[in-house]
């Protein structure tokens, strides 16, 4: 993983940049800790150390590693590296984006049709299949999980109305 | 010892129950699988299929879970030697003279020496845990509070100082664990604390989410951004090669030996399988007399990483039983597992519950061979699976991902926290922030917190404590050195070079 693709022909966010705001995001989310700490008292209490001792010191120790990250990461010489070019970065999105609005639907129509829903979108668009080889597997598939779980195990997972519709 | 023994035989009683072959050749079949598909780890899919094993006694559901570890072990091998794609990172090593041999045509031979050398190396760690697990259990009942926070902490340190990683970004990455952990109900206090006001967050962040997202959805989105496709060799395996290449194996007796001692070392301390198996082949390249034929199709090669990484896959599991400290992010699962069926795992685990313990390890000595057997005669089979393209598998594994996380605690919440630990895993991955520390840090950070904290109280808020006698500060004082190993062993390497001019 760590060899990176060279800057040479391609195009993509730089790979300091990515990681100068991995470290600031990390340094926020440090300071949120501090925070929620010191709320909950990071002095001594009847029982010993109050609630938000630990986490106060967890938090202070991130915030220290993410600025000598990001220092580290922005006073050494750049070699141009990229962090990925924009083709890969959406293929990744291309993975992203149906994902998070699978996980997003799923309260709402039930773990069984939002996954076939997702099997036929990636077979169709990142694949090219025919409609006679996807609409088997994209059925097929959520229909086994659902033998698997609802019947062998007896674990009810999110159903939504098209289950409801179908009396379970 | 004898009483060990009778423990042990006990459990084998325990462990050859038709009931539970059964629930071994299915976990083996399921860790293959999973070993052999992008996307879906050890540490990964034992989280996924944890809550599965429920509604089973805790002998019978870790069994499966260990057997999908040993599967998993197993299967990292099938993808490296067809594929020279390395299914799991401890398998990388394997690469580098199983699919040379492969392209050679001697696929099956290949195979038949990683599958061998995986259930040699894993053979003497268990033999290793039989012998020492009971020993190591015994001297740790004396543990207080001070020491067992010493045992945590020479576990984090041997991360840091191990790490290939950036020690600071190490560090950052196993701390935004802790402070993960700490998210929640305070065990001690039971005062709320970082929840901010937001409900879904009073139990905090269960580390099998985190899992499943950084390993699994993370997993997905780098083979993504590789756009990689299978193509591959085709295996012929059958009893002739298989018994022509055991005929050979003998011959690298001494690389087998010295490759389960490297492995059993580096899994007990938390370095973990992967450098493991990549210091052993680099050793038995310097020693071997075929050494430069390495990287060309050695089956010595071959042998090295897969002894050294199945040794230590193994052996990751004697602390984690033992001490309650796991060596790696899959024994972590297993330890959460345990803590999820009410068992402790730690010097306790050995006196309250026998049966359990010892079925389990008589179970890893099954577990092995029937791992073995499956293996060599279902190669053709899974390599077939592996022939399935990306685009119909990749979102197979995301919906078993989501119906995993959801079934950790029935939650619709989680499987949206699964995704963000999935796009965060992705993002540090690739910025070079070690996963396995960060994961160990959730499971373990209420522990070690726990520890510290009572340790605290009972010294008045001294730190003196962690020093106060021989055995905590020998421990500390490992832990110290570990952190500063590549400090200390970067001096000692000057001071020799400046002897020697």
């Amino acid at each position: 993983m760590s060899d990176h693709t060279h800057g040479a022909g391609s195009a993509g966010p730089s790979h300091r940049a990515v990681e100068t705001g991995v470290g600031i995001g990390m340094a926020v989310f440090a300071l949120i800790v501090i925070a929620g700490s010191i709320k909950a008292g990071i002095g001594w209490g009847a029982e010993g150390p109050k609630a938000g001792f630990f986490p106060f010191y967890v938090g202070l120790i991130i915030l220290v590693c993410s600025i000598v990250n990001v220092v580290q990461v922005r006073t050494e010489r750049s070699r141009g590296d990229l962090f990925a070019d924009w083709g890969q970065i959406r293929q990744v999105l291309a993975v992203v984006i149906p994902s998070t609005i699978y996980v997003a639907v799923v309260p709402w129509t039930g773990i069984y049709f939002a996954s076939a829903a997702l099997i036929g979108f990636f077979m169709r668009r990142l694949g090219n299949y025919a409609w006679s080889l996807i609409l088997p597997i994209a059925i097929g598939v959520p229909l086994a999980f659902f033998i698997v779980f609802e019947r062998w195990f007896l674990v009810p997972l999110p159903k939504g109305p098209i289950e409801a519709w179908l009396g379970y | 010892m004898i009483e060990d023994f009778s423990s042990l035989f006990h459990g084998f009683g325990v462990a050859m129950q038709p009931f539970n072959i059964g629930v071994m050749f299915l976990g083996i079949i399921l860790g293959v699988l999973i070993g052999v598909l992008p996307g879906l780890g050890g540490a990964n899919g034992v989280a996924i299929l944890l809550p599965l094993t429920f509604s089973m006694s805790p002998t019978s559901a870790i069994i499966m879970l260990s057997c999908i570890y040993w599967g998993a072990l197993f299967g990292g091998a099938i993808t490296s030697v067809l594929f020279n794609i390395p299914g799991e990172p401890w398998s990388v090593a394997t690469t580098f003279d199983g699919h040379p041999m492969a392209q050679k045509g001697q696929a099956g031979e290949a195979l038949t020496a990683a599958f061998t050398s995986s259930f040699v190396g894993a053979l003497f760690a268990v033999i290793m845990i039989t012998l020492v697990a009971p020993l190591v259990a015994s001297f740790a009942l004396r543990f207080g509070p001070p020491e067992q926070f010493s045992v945590y902490f020479l576990a984090f340190c041997s991360f840091v100082g191990m790490s290939k990683e950036p020690p600071f970004k190490t560090v950052a990455a196993m701390f935004v664990g802790f402070a993960l952990a700490a998210v929640g109900l305070d065990s001690i206090t039971g005062q709320l604390r970082l929840t901010f006001g937001f409900e879904s967050l009073l139990n905090g962040f269960d580390f099998l989410i985190a899992v499943i997202g950084l390993f699994g959805i993370g997993e997905i989105l780098l083979t993504m951004e590789e756009g990689l496709s299978f193509k591959g060799r085709s295996a012929g395996i059958n009893a002739k090669v298989v018994w022509e290449t055991w005929k050979r194996l003998p011959r690298y007796w001494m690389t087998s030996l010295r490759s389960c001692i490297i492995g059993c070392w580096m899994g007990v301390s938390p370095a973990g399988a992967t450098p493991a198996s990549f210091m052993s082949y680099g050793i038995a390249k310097r020693t071997s007399r075929n050494g430069a034929n390495f990287g060309k199709g050695e089956i010595e090669g071959v042998v090295a990483p897969e002894t050294a990484a199945h040794a230590a896959g193994t052996a990751a599991l004697l602390p984690m039983l033992s001490l309650g400290v796991p060596g790696s992010p899959t024994a972590a699962v297993l330890l959460g597992g345990l803590l999820i069926w009410g068992l402790q795992p730690g010097p306790l685990l050995f006196v309250e519950q026998k049966e359990f313990v010892w079925g389990l390890i008589a179970s890893m000595y099954l577990g092995n061979i029937v791992g073995l057997i499956v293996v060599l005669t279902c190669v053709p089979l899974f390599a077939a699976i592996l022939r399935i393209p990306f685009s119909i598998i990749a979102p197979i594994i995301l919906v078993i991902c989501a119906i995993g996380a959801y079934t950790v605690h029935n939650s619709v919440f989680d499987v949206m926290l699964m995704m963000v630990f999935g796009v965060l895993g992705y993002l540090l991955k690739k910025c070079n922030y070690p996963l396995a520390p960060m994961v160990l840090a959730i499971v373990l950070g209420d522990k070690a917190e726990e520890n510290f904290r009572q340790s605290l109280l009972a010294s008045q808020g001294k730190l003196g404590i962690f020093f106060s006698n021989a055995l905590v500060s020998t421990i500390m004082t490992l832990g110290l050195i570990a952190l500063f190993w590549p400090l200390i062993s970067n001096g000692l390497a000057r001071l020799r070079t400046r002897t020697a001019a």
